[in-house]
Order: structure tokens, then sequence, then C-alpha cells
């Protein structure tokens, strides 16, 4: 019960933010130089014909004005259609959107199991382990991964041809190629960012076993097992599902790059291509589309901490 | 600030960033000094190149010298890393401070609006300000700043409101310092250290962003040079010239690195200043040393071990971190009694109880003598022997009740695995359990408690809720240490009632760490005085407190206020306890103690058995006792 | 005249939008004269720190009144604060958090005498040496840091800091709770001696009521905010008047096995602790409880005692007067 009312306070709360997030889009992209009427209507237009391209593009109104009409529109699933393209928009990301998910969402999972796995080990051996991972992370800090994702293409889809250098396939049509296309873009991702969950876990899991409460268990002969698979994992997992949290939302920008590399054809290649060709509607609605993914991606982390840590159900 | 500088010089790691990160500002600034050619200088009869005497990194697909561009491109990085920077901190200190120090409404509308700030995708928005400015990347860079400093304004945040907490800050509003003046000379110190580090930290992000950028085609325009543009063009030829890639990214990453590394380095060196030292290891466990024969050369007076004793300890000694916290500790306890080791913080009274469980903090080690529980030596037993031997043998109590259950965990979920750790019942026995565990502990109402959680406790309910749980193995042993200290008197007199009830009801024996000479006299029947990590008294506590054998037990029981005289000073003990570093081969009271003579510190002194159940550690006994009572 | 006038001080927390604020300190009443020291004693949630912050300034008072030298200083501005600190001043509970470990002890001590008085550099590094001998702290102190001295020490130092403006008064928040016995002993007749020497009145915060007794010249015990008893500090601890009271002497253990064990029947039962209802705060846990009790707050009432005063309804009853007594009625405890 809580837990449901949790997640409805944090929706509520979200609201303004998407409201701020899509003024301010609005506001920003409303001071690109350049008339869109103008470049819709042609440069042989007649007055008539301009002016009534722009009274259908709504730009005689006030800014205020506009925006309202765009956020009625929005509410009712109608984002307006590219610039470029005439597609509606709602189609052009939904198209996109399962491409990008697939590569964050691996990308997370990945970097996550990867991480924890990492991060326990070297808290438990100590000694090269933790060498190794303070190693790995300041690796997964320092190689930006586009330039890791060119590395990978080079030697592995060039020249050992292990992996597909460019191009997505969509799971509904072939399943194993789909997940071959993935592994090197999901592994330029997730180096890094495995490697500073790693970090996190080891140094979470150590905090935790200098606490008060395991000695007492230790004292009382309680199982090592029980005692590091329950109580210090259940107790170390906060900090890392914060991490967690971050991490997601950094692929989220990370991806556009990589997506860049491997010309797959998803969320963030399209915001790069729009932003060159100024095509507004479909920035507004893709930064709306991040914004929301973001906002879940938050909830999902409030979520895990309620399930972990009651003294923050109460609060 | 010098100290900070000094501290942070003396790691390898730190010297090689800022050797890194000054030659690439050296050569950015000055690139029209260093580099070997214009970075325009096309020379298309050696495209795409390896490195030569004329190019020292090789060409690009115009032939143009890619460490020449290398060196102008990076004054665009830098250019964008102060832009960014200087935003971020600029806003984040502002604010963050703004908001932890003066609080109120300030504080609620930073917050929100760092809340909403958070929530943005950084690059997203970097990108719209790249679609309305095209290759303007300060604007970028400026848009970057922004974006980020809610990060250095939640860190500053959290940091004042918790310094704003300390003491010394109330201090010096007692002192009547202004607002400024307090954030000036006790809030500021403390936070340098920790928005240089989050700038270095930053500054590898923003690095890498631009790069980024760079390479997606926005910020810096061809045929003009940047480090992502490099990558982009390395990215072209990426079929013909491979190799390019490693001139193009390595500096990149290098940088980024060296960032972070100093950013390490900084916050490692400002936390040393001020911390205790570290944990080596996580008390994990003891390891098994060989048995070797307790050393009993100075202690002739100790008798060999009883064989009807519960526990008998003979010559333990303990080191942690090679220091020797606790030597040659000896005593025994009686199935059924109650033995309080008495002693002020630092004479190893906690760690000797530790020792005996096998559980020594800080990563020490039993350096010798043995501890026989049952017939058993735990000191040599295996670490899965010494786990049977804990929650069904020996249990234990511990000081702080808040923080001695997880509080991720329900309290019959621990009391349940705690019981069925020690007896094979299915989950519903375990709980009925439980309630009988709780109810032993005199907790109203058990089935409300067993629900809650332990931070919905109070103190004395929680310290209960612990002793069910050691209570859980049906122990022949309860080991106490220090468990009313944190609570209040009346809670401490509930507490006490509690353990003597139960040891009635159950025969088994305790053992006490305590300071509290009332505690003493209330459940003791034996104690054992230490000091300076050696015993210096041991005898009946009735017998202690009518006469003490030891100055220093003297000293200690006239000190309390209890029997203080009005209008007269209570008696001390002048001095202090010397640290481990500083013990004497002499008496280790001997500089504080009023029957001292120089053969007191020529040499240890013994344990010596005065009467058939007093041992003292005192050459001038008699002295003290014709003397009888205060000097 | 009194140094420190404390009239129905009210202190309250906010505690969320559905709950009512909780009252820390409530409608509490004292005096401190000059030379005088006033013990006020409690356990945790008595409210005996809050009312030493108030007095200080730290934490807003709700309702009440605080006079200092005659002064109204309740709503005192920053500026009034500034000027007070000069006469008043504090020694607080943890000497680990109390000195800034950042900044040497000369640093430290040197501050007030910055606020105040604007003093050559040779003549407050003067002064600074002056006050630590007088605390018994050797002469290289003043360039070390705290982390290099140990609890008992830096408490030591952190009363040379407060003594720097030569004050009036000092407030003592539990000074001696976290030392060890024999420092502690120390301590206490270092404060006993430095008020002998330089007439300061002290307003003594402890939880442990033997330590008090020998310091104060007076005490206040307090119970959720309240006052339950105030009395000469011999009588209190002697002969005490609330059943509070009462109950705080045969809880703490005396270091005497004989004695202890025969304390070991007169305890009173059980801790659980229901909000309060209106009543007096202890009713839940007082032996004596009748219906008033639980309804009614008791006024705190001068027993005729020599300055000594009770909050307990039943007071008359359970203490009746050696007059009383002579014809045969027998007290019931």
């Amino acid at each position: 019960m809580a837990v449901f009312r949790m997640v409805l306070r944090r929706l509520l709360s979200s609201i303004p933010l998407l409201f701020a997030v899509s003024a301010l889009t609005f506001v920003l992209v409303s001071l690109v130089p350049g008339d869109p009427a103008r470049t819709i209507a042609g440069e042989h237009a007649t007055v008539a014909q301009y002016t009534a391209v722009r009274l259908q593009m709504g730009l005689n109104q006030s800014l205020p004005l506009q925006y309202w009409h765009w956020l009625v529109q929005a509410v009712h699933g109608n984002l307006g259609s590219s610039l470029f393209s005439g597609e509606p928009v709602t189609q052009l990301l939904s198209n996109r959107l399962p491409v990008s998910l697939s590569l964050i969402i691996s990308g997370t999972a990945v970097s996550g199991v990867l991480g924890v796995a990492l991060g326990l080990f070297s808290a438990r051996r100590g000694g090269f382990m933790v060498k190794a991972v303070d190693g790995l992370s300041l690796f997964g800090l320092g190689v930006p991964p586009f330039w890791l994702a060119l590395v990978l293409v080079e030697v592995f889809a060039v020249k050992l041809r292990w992996f597909p250098a460019i191009g997505y396939v969509s799971p509904a049509t072939d399943p194993a190629q789909w997940a071959r296309s993935l592994v090197l873009p999901v592994v330029s991702l997730s180096l890094g960012a495995s490697a500073i969950i790693a970090k996190q876990t080891r140094d979470s899991v150590l905090d935790t076993f200098n606490k008060d409460f395991i000695r007492v268990m230790q004292a009382n002969g309680f199982s090592q097992r029980s005692i590091l698979y329950r109580h210090v994992l259940k107790n170390a997992a906060i900090p890392v599902v914060t991490i967690l949290g971050v991490v997601f939302v950094s692929l989220l920008a990370a991806t556009v790059f990589v997506e860049t590399v491997f010309a797959m054809p998803g969320l963030g290649l399209l915001i790069q291509q729009a932003t060159l060709q100024h095509d507004i509607p479909v920035i507004q609605g893709a930064v709306l589309y991040i914004t929301l993914l973001v906002v879940l991606a938050n909830l999902l982390v409030d979520l895990a901490y309620g399930l972990l840590d009651p003294r923050v159900r109460a609060a | 600030m010098n100290g900070l500088a000094r501290r942070v010089m003396r790691r390898p790691a730190a010297v090689a960033s800022t050797t890194w990160l000054g030659l690439v500002l050296v050569t950015a600034v000055g690139a029209p000094l260093f580099a070997p050619h214009g970075p325009l200088d096309q020379d298309l009869n050696h495209v795409l190149s390896d490195p030569s005497s004329g190019h020292l990194l090789g060409t690009d697909e115009l032939g143009r010298d890619i460490l020449s561009r290398l060196l102008y491109g990076g004054q665009s990085t830098l250019l964008g890393v102060v832009e960014a920077l200087l935003v971020y901190l600029v806003l984040g200190v502002t604010f963050g401070l703004a908001a932890g120090y003066l609080g109120g409404w300030v504080d609620w509308v930073v917050t929100r609006t760092a809340e909403l700030m958070f929530a943005l995708p950084g690059i997203i928005i970097v990108l719209v300000v790249l679609s309305v400015f095209p290759s303007n990347l300060s604007a970028a860079m400026i848009t970057f700043g922004v974006l980020g400093s809610p990060g250095l304004v939640r860190l500053l945040r959290a940091q004042t409101l918790s310094v704003r907490e300390e003491l010394y800050v109330a201090a010096a509003r007692v002192s009547g310092l202004s607002r400024p003046q307090i954030l000036r000379r006790h809030v500021l110190p403390r936070m340098i250290s920790m928005v240089i580090v989050q700038a270095a930290l930053f500054a590898a992000i923003v690095v890498t962003i631009q790069a980024g950028l760079g390479f997606l085609g926005f910020g810096v325009q061809p045929p003009n040079p940047s480090w992502g543009g490099l990558v982009a063009d390395a990215s072209n030829v990426i079929d013909t010239d491979p190799w390019m890639l490693v001139p193009a990214g390595v500096p990149l990453v290098l940088t980024v690195i060296a960032l972070g590394l100093l950013g390490d380095a900084i916050r490692d060196a400002a936390i040393e200043n001020w911390s205790l030292s570290k944990m080596a290891a996580p008390a994990a466990g003891v390891t098994a040393r060989p048995a070797a024969a307790p050393d009993t050369d100075t202690d002739a007076g100790v008798p060999a071990s009883d064989g009807a004793a519960l526990l008998s300890v003979r010559g333990l000694s303990v080191e942690i971190g090679g220091t020797p916290v606790v030597q040659n500790v000896s005593f025994d306890l009686m199935p059924g009694q109650t033995l309080g080791v008495v002693g002020e913080s630092g004479c190893g009274k906690s760690v000797t109880a530790l020792g005996i469980l096998g559980l020594v903090p800080g990563g020490g080690r039993i350096s010798g003598g043995q501890c026989l529980f049952e017939g058993k030596d735990l000191a040599t037993l295996s670490p899965a022997e010494l786990a049977a031997v804990r929650g069904s043998g020996i249990a234990f109590v511990s000081q702080e009740p808040m923080v001695a259950l997880d509080p991720t965990f329900t309290v019959s979920a621990q009391l349940a695995e705690a019981v069925r750790r020690h007896r094979r019942i299915p989950r519903r026995a375990a709980r009925a359990r439980v309630l009988e565990l709780l109810d032993l502990v005199n907790i109203p109402d058990p089935a409300a408690v067993a629900r809650r959680y332990p931070h919905q406790l109070s103190g004395g309910m929680a310290q209960r809720v612990a002793i069910a749980l050691a209570l859980a193995g049906d122990p022949r042993l309860l080991i106490a240490d220090e468990p009313t200290t944190a609570l209040d008197v009346t809670v401490q007199a509930e507490i006490l009632a509690l353990l003597r009830t139960l040891q009635d009801e159950t025969g088994m024996s305790v053992l006490i760490v305590t300071h509290d000479w009332g505690v003493v006299a209330d459940l003791c029947q034996r104690a054992v005085v230490m000091y300076a990590g050696q015993v210096v008294e041991h005898a009946d506590v009735n017998a202690m407190f009518g006469q003490p054998y030891h100055p220093y037990t003297q000293g200690l029981l006239a000190a309390n206020p209890h029997l203080a005289v009005e209008g007269e000073p209570l008696p001390t003990i002048p001095g202090t306890v010397p640290a481990p570093s500083d013990w004497p081969s002499g008496c280790r009271f001997s500089q504080r103690c009023p029957y001292a003579t120089e053969e007191c510190s020529a040499g240890p002194v013994a344990l010596t058995r005065l009467q058939a159940d007093r041992l003292s550690r005192c050459l001038h006994t008699d002295q003290l006792v014709l003397e009888g009572g205060r000097r | 005249m009194t140094t420190l006038d404390v009239r129905d001080l009210t202190v309250e927390f906010r505690q969320g939008r559905s709950r009512p604020p909780l009252r820390a300190v409530d409608a509490v009443s004292l005096q401190i004269g000059a030379g005088e020291t006033l013990g006020l004693v409690g356990e945790s949630g008595s409210g005996k720190s809050t009312l030493g912050r108030a007095i200080l300034g730290l934490t807003p008072a709700a309702s009440g009144s605080v006079h200092y030298e005659g002064k109204d200083i309740t709503r005192a501005g920053l500026r009034e604060r500034r000027a007070l600190s000069a006469t008043m001043q504090a020694v607080f509970q943890d000497p680990y958090s109390s000195l800034n470990p950042t900044r040497t002890i000369g640093q430290t001590l040197a501050e007030p005498l910055l606020v105040h008085r604007r003093l050559e550099r040779a003549e407050t590094v003067e002064q600074v040496r002056t006050m630590l001998d007088r605390v018994g702290m050797p002469g290289d102190t003043a360039e070390r840091y705290p982390s290099q001295f140990s609890g008992g020490q830096r408490q030591r130092i952190a009363i040379a800091r407060a003594l720097m403006l030569s004050p009036h008064l000092v407030i003592c928040d539990e000074p001696v709770s976290a030392l060890d016995l024999s420092i502690q002993a120390q301590v206490m007749n270092l404060l006993a001696d430095l008020q002998r020497e330089l007439g300061l009145s002290y307003l003594f915060i402890a939880h442990d009521l033997a330590v008090v007794r020998h310091l104060s010249h007076r005490i206040v015990v307090l119970y959720r905010g309240q006052v339950m008893e105030t009395g000469p500090a011999a009588r209190v601890y002697s002969r005490p008047g609330h059943p509070y009271t009462e109950a705080l002497l045969a809880a703490a253990p005396v270091p005497d096995p004989e004695q202890q064990r025969a304390r070991r029947t007169a305890r009173t039962a059980t801790t659980l602790a229901p909000p309060n209802t209106g009543g007096c705060p202890f009713a839940h846990r007082c032996p004596h409880t009748v219906d008033r009790c639980r309804t009614e707050r008791p006024a705190l009432r001068p027993t005729g005692d020599s300055g000594s005063a009770v909050a307990c309804h039943r007071f008359a009853e359970l203490h009746p007067s050696p007059a009383e007594t002579s014809n045969g009625k027998v007290p019931l405890v």
C-alpha cells in the first residue's frame, strides 16, 4: 500500500518535469534562425500561399499559445509531423524506440551483472583483484564509448569478421542476428559502466561488512553464507541501485554516439539528424520520449529503494 | 591548503597525472610555438603516411600533420573545459552553500530546481542548444556546465548541512561569529577539497562529451582541428588507415584518465588527514593459529586452569595491526557465574571479549594464550568449528542496540533465522519460538514487536531484542560488551534486572564488559580489572569493593562521584593512560601511582596470588591495605 | 540580580504535516544567581539539551522568556547575540566534534578574541597560552591539532575556549558524559576550581544525578520537557520529593555491592512510553498514579522546604511534614 502511494506520488511529481522540459525545448527551438513557413511554402510562393502556410502551422500566434496547442495535441497523442520527411512524429519515434531500448537495456543489464559479480569477487578476494577493478574503472571512465566502438569495429568486425560492423536486425525478424548485431555496441557501452558498478559494489560491500550488526551476527553463530548473501548484499545494494540508475541515464546519452558509429536506426541517431536538419517537431517529440524514459528509470530506482530499505518506505 | 597539495604530490598517480595535464596545457596554449606545422597545411604527397621524422604522428587523408592538429585541437578542448567548469563551479558552489546554510525557502527552491535539472537528459539538451546555435561550442559548453551543476549543488548542500550540525560550528556561533565568518572559517575549508575533486571529475566528463560532439560534427567545424573531429577523420579512413585511430584517441583517453586519477588522489589525500586509521580488512573470522604454551613466566601467581570452569582464559594476548593491545590476560569463569571485566577506554577489555569469540576488529589476531571453553581451546579452532560454538555455546550482546540488528529485516525474520540456525525446526515452529524468546526478555505484546523493523524500536526494546537473539541458541555463556552504556539509567536498571533473571532461570554464565562500577556491584560475583592491556586485579566483588588490592582499582573506586564528599574536590588519578606505543617495561601504572617506588619501574610486575581467590599486579599491596583507603 | 532568569520557556519542533509539534521544552522556569551552579538533570528526551541550546540562541523559543543579567534575550537578533557571547559561553558534550579538526588549538582559542577584541597578535598568543595553562594543558598545545589529544584533554581545551572572554555564565551540556571516570573527576575538579577563582555561574546539564549533585548548588529535574522537581542539590539527592526523582535515584546502580543488592526491590516497572495525553508526563510509569494524574498537569508548587518545589498532585499525601508524622500517619514511601 505504501509502495503504491509512493509510485503515485512519484508519477505526479514528474508531471511538472515533463511540462518544464517540453516548454524549455519549445522555447529553445523557437529561437532557431530561419523561417520554417518560408521553407515549406517555397521561394516562389505568393503572399497568400505563404500566409496560408503560416496560419496552418500556427506561427501567427503568440509563443505561449503555440505551446498550448502543441501540448493539447501531445496529450492526445499527436506530436505533429517531421518537417523533413512528413512522417508523423509518433510513428517515427515508435519505430526507433525499440532499437535504442534494446541497446540501453542490454547495456545496463550487462554492466549490472558483470559489475556486481566483479565487485563481489574483488571484495571477497582482495589483493590483486582490487587493483584490477580500480584500473578497469579508470579505463571505463577514460575511454570514450565512440572511440572504443570504432576500435571494436576495426578489430572484431573488419579484421575478424565475428560481428557485423553496422546495422540492426529486429528480433522479430531474426533473433540470432539481432543478438549478433547488438554485441559490439553493447560492449562499447557497458565496459566502462561495468567497471564503475564493480567499484561501487566493492566499496559498498566492504563498508557493510564493517557494520556492527554483521559482527553481532557472526558472534551469535549465523552462517557465513547467510551473512554474505542475505544480509550484506541487501544492505550493500542501495548505493549499487543508485549507480545502476545513473548508468541507465548516461547510457541514454552514450547511445547517441554508439548508434552513429554502428548506423543503428534508434532515437539517438534520429535526434542527431533532426538537430542537423532543424526538424523541430521531431526534436520536441524525441526529447519528450527520452525524458519519459528517465522518469521511468528514476521511478524504478525509487521502487527498488522501497523494497530494500524499510526506513525509506516510512518516509 | 599547502598541506593538502603536499600530500597529494606524494602519490605517484597524482604526479603522473599532473605532469600529463601540464604537458597538454602548455602545448595547447603554446601550439603556435610547439607545432611543427600549421594545422591546415596540406602535403598531398604524403597522405595517410606513417610516423616519420617530419610527421611524428603521421598525416591524415589530406596530408596534414596529425601532431600539429592535435596541439591546435587542444585549444578548443581547453577553452571548452574552462567555460563549462567555470559555470559549473560558480553555480554549484553558490547554490549548494546557499541551500545548505540558509535553509528555509531558499533550500526548497534550489532543491526542487536541482531535482528537475537532474532528470533532464543532458546530452539531448545540449544537442537542442546546438541545433539552435549551430557550431557554437561555447553555448554548448555553458549549457553543459549549467546542466552539470545540480550534481555539485547536491553534494555541497549535503556537506554544508552536515557541517552546520557539527558542534564546533555551534561553538563558533556561541562565540559570536557572524554567518559569513562561520562560512569562511569553518564551512568552506572542509568544502574546498571536495570541490576540487568534483571539478576534476567534471572536467573529465566535459572533455569526453566535447570530443563526442566534435565526433558527431558539432562544435568546431572542419577543416579546423578538434580532438573529436580527429576521431571522426580517423573513422572516415578506417578501412585504409585504421592506425590513425590511435593518435586520434589516445591523447583524449590519457587526458580523461589523468583528470580522474587526479580527482581520486585529491580525495584520498583530503580524508587521510583527519580520519582514523582505516581497518585493514573486514573481520571475516579468525585465522587459526597453532597452539602454544601460555606464557607463564611473568604470571607465576596465576593458578593452572580450573577443570570445572566453563571458560578458562590463560595468557591471552591480542595484536591489532602489529601493535599489542591485550597482554597475558588470565581468568576463570565458573558455570552460572557473572564475571565483570572492568576498566576505562583503551584498556583492552572489549578486545579481550571479542578475542574470545575470535572476532577481533581491525584485522587483529590472537598472538598468544588459550581460551578453554568446556575443554576446547577456542584460539586453535578452525573457522567452521568456531562457528559451531558461537551462538549455541557462547553468545554475544553489543553496546549499541540501534545498530546491532539488520535494519532491512523484521525482528521476527532475524530471530527466526537465529533460532533455525541452532535447531532444525520448520518455519511455523520457529516463529512460535520467536514469540517465546520475546516473552522471555519481557517484551510486552511480542506479536506486534515481532512484526516491526529495528528502526521502529526504542533503545531499550532493541537491546531486549538483541538479548533475545543471543539467547536463541540456548548458550551457556553470554558475553555482553557494555550492554547498558548507551541506554538511559532507568532502562539500564531494567536490562540489568533482566540479565539477572535470565541467569537465574537458565543457569548461563555472563561475562560483562563495563566501565561502570555500579553495574559490577549489581551483577557480578567476580571482577577482573584491566589497565593498559593487562589484568591488574582479579577478585571476588565484595572483597574488591571492601578493600581493593591495586592502587588503580582503589583510585577508580574513590573517583566515583557517588562517594563524593560535599565541598571537597573529588579524589582523582593524575595523568592519563599510556598508549600501546608508550607502554613502559615496568609497571604501567607507576607514573600515576601514589605508592610507586623505583622498584616499580625496574621491570615487569607479575600478577601474584595474595589470597586463595585474589590476584593483584602490584608490589605494594600490603602498604595499600595498611593505609586502608584514601591517600 | 539573578544572572539567568528563564520563565515558562517552551520550545517546539515540527513533526511533519499530520502530527502536532513536539514540545521538547514545556513551560520550564529556572533561575541562576552569580557564582552559582544549577544542575539540570534528565534522561534522553527530557529536553535538557534543547533548553541549553534555546538559552544560547541556537534553537528558537516558541514562547516564554529568557532574561540575562536583567535584559530580555529571548528573541535576540544576531547583533545582540554577538554582544552576549562575551559574557555567556558554552562547553559541549562531544569532545571529538566540538573542536574544528582542521584548525590548530591556537587558532580555535583565538577565535572568540578575534570577534570581540581587536588585539595585537602577540597579545592574543599570550592570552591563549595563559588560558591553556590555567586549564592544565602544556605550553606547546596551541600549535597542535585536536586529533593529537585525548577526550579529556580536548574537553579542557573546550573549557579554555569558553573562558577566553571571561564570561559570567557557562552552559555546560553534558561536559563529562563522554569521559572515563578518572578523567571525569579531573575535569569536574577543574570546573569547581574555576568557579571559585572566577566567580562563574554554571548551568550544568547531565543525566547522572551523582555527577550533578557534586558540582551543583541547586538541581532541576526534567522529564519529557517539564520540570518535575527543584531544590538544593543535597536535599534532592537524599530526600527526593517527586516519584520520578526517586525512580532515577533507585535505578542508578551504586558502586557498593551490598547496598546495590538491597536496592533491587525498589524499582519501578516498564518504560514503554505512550504519547503525552495532557496530564502528568510521568503518569504512565508512576507507582502512585491516580485518575487526576492522567488528566491534569500538576503545577510546580513550593514545598516550604528552603527553595524546593515539586510538580506532583500527591506530594502532600506522600510526604507529610514531620508534624503530621508525629500524629501517627505513616509515610507511604
